[in-house]
């Protein structure tokens, strides 16, 4: 029997960002209101997953861990990457998450709309960056687990009870 | 500084009385509507990151039923009260008088069996502990999700209001011999509360 060789998988915890490169294989689990954001350079196979909670730094003091907001995750992120070898003329981004989980007869739940404003934080910040996004799957009302393989730019969607969905 | 910086081992102990006076009024609700023993463990208090308070449940794809509550009052927190997946059902097949493994999946019906007992079990919780310290507590309308433990968790963080990457929890789990379910009590004060909470036991935080 041939020897199969599993690439490993790295896991990205919430507030976090990890950059790797193929054959490997970046994992966030159980996004919610949070978005993942995968950027790519497929000339390297260089690749970066993100795992936001929030839009704006500038709203908060606590700024301890970089990683948490949108808005400087992914300058931090890319540098990062670039710093390895990617090329930015190169690079895509593709993003999941930004539902809304909870439901509630009670409107200030739904009025503060953190998914959403998350997923629209993340676009900006991606548009003033000069990547573009090439795949999306947000929104809606459930859970959203990312492995993205880097050795092709693929992003599979993992759900409770919907097929599996690659961006 | 956070103000649970400040906490010591005094101050946790009776964070874990308040957990366990609320949560053995509510451990004592739920058997009372099963006609079922209901165990619960020691509760826990202490600051962890979300990751952290996740890994205390399960794993984060797991499926789990959610009823989140934000309390208003002197002491603003937030009640998650957390079932497994096989725990939502059997507790909805009990509840609706079904026969065990009748229900296989979430429809409208369980959700709202599932959010009626979460504001039941947080009525006994908040009644308890609101005679203990002799503050007044306000839980709002509760709101639900079922899904991955991971996306529900730090969802009901998120999209209640809380930002924060830690928080200070006290956490009890439920559980029974006779059937199996296992679920997860959550109390969260928000900063403001935790001193006025402390106070009301007569501790201070500095």
């Amino acid at each position: 029997m041939e020897a199969v060789i599993k690439p490993e998988e790295v896991k990205v915890g919430i507030a976090e960002w990890q950059v790797a490169r193929g054959p490997w294989r970046l994992v966030t689990l159980g996004l919610g209101s949070c978005v993942g954001i995968a950027l790519y350079d497929p000339t390297s196979q260089i690749g970066g997953l993100a795992h936001i909670m929030l839009p704006d730094s500038s709203q908060f003091q606590d700024r301890g861990n970089r990683a948490k907001f949108a808005d400087l995750a992914l300058p931090d992120m890319l540098a990062e990457m670039l710093r390895r070898g990617a090329r930015r003329s190169m690079l895509a981004a593709k993003i999941a998450g930004g539902a809304q989980m909870f439901t509630s007869g009670d409107r200030h739940l739904s009025l503060l709309n953190i998914g959403q404003r998350n997923t629209a934080m993340v676009r900006q910040t991606l548009q003033e960056l000069g990547v573009p996004i090439i795949g999306a799957d947000t929104g809606g009302n459930y859970g959203r687990t990312m492995i993205f393989d880097l050795l092709n730019g693929d992003v599979h969607i993992r759900t409770i009870g919907r097929p599996v969905k690659i961006i | 500084m956070e103000p649970w910086e400040k906490l010591n081992a005094l101050h946790l102990d009776a964070l874990k009385e308040i957990g366990n006076i609320g949560a053995g009024n509510a451990a004592t609700a739920l058997a009372s509507m099963l006609g079922s023993r209901i165990q619960m463990t020691v509760p826990r208090a202490g600051v962890l990151p979300l990751q952290e308070i996740t890994a205390l449940v399960g794993y984060e794809e797991d499926p789990v039923a959610c009823v989140e509550f934000t309390v208003s009052g002197p002491a603003p927190s937030k009640i998650f009260f957390l079932l497994s997946e096989p725990s939502a059902y059997l507790l909805i097949d009990l509840l609706l008088g079904k026969p065990q493994g009748t229900t296989r999946e979430l429809d409208e019906m369980g959700s709202s069996v599932l959010t009626e007992l979460g504001n039941i079990l947080t009525g006994s919780f908040l009644n308890a502990f609101a005679e203990f310290c002799r503050l007044e507590f306000k839980p709002t309308v509760p709101a639900f999700a079922f899904d991955m433990l991971g996306a529900v968790l730090s969802s009901a963080f998120l999209e209640g209001g809380y930002f924060s990457d830690c928080a200070l929890v006290i956490e009890t789990k439920f559980y029974s011999e006779a059937i199996t379910i296992s679920g997860h009590f959550f109390l969260i004060p928000e900063n403001e509360a935790l001193g006025k909470i402390l106070q009301s036991l007569g501790l201070q935080l500095d």
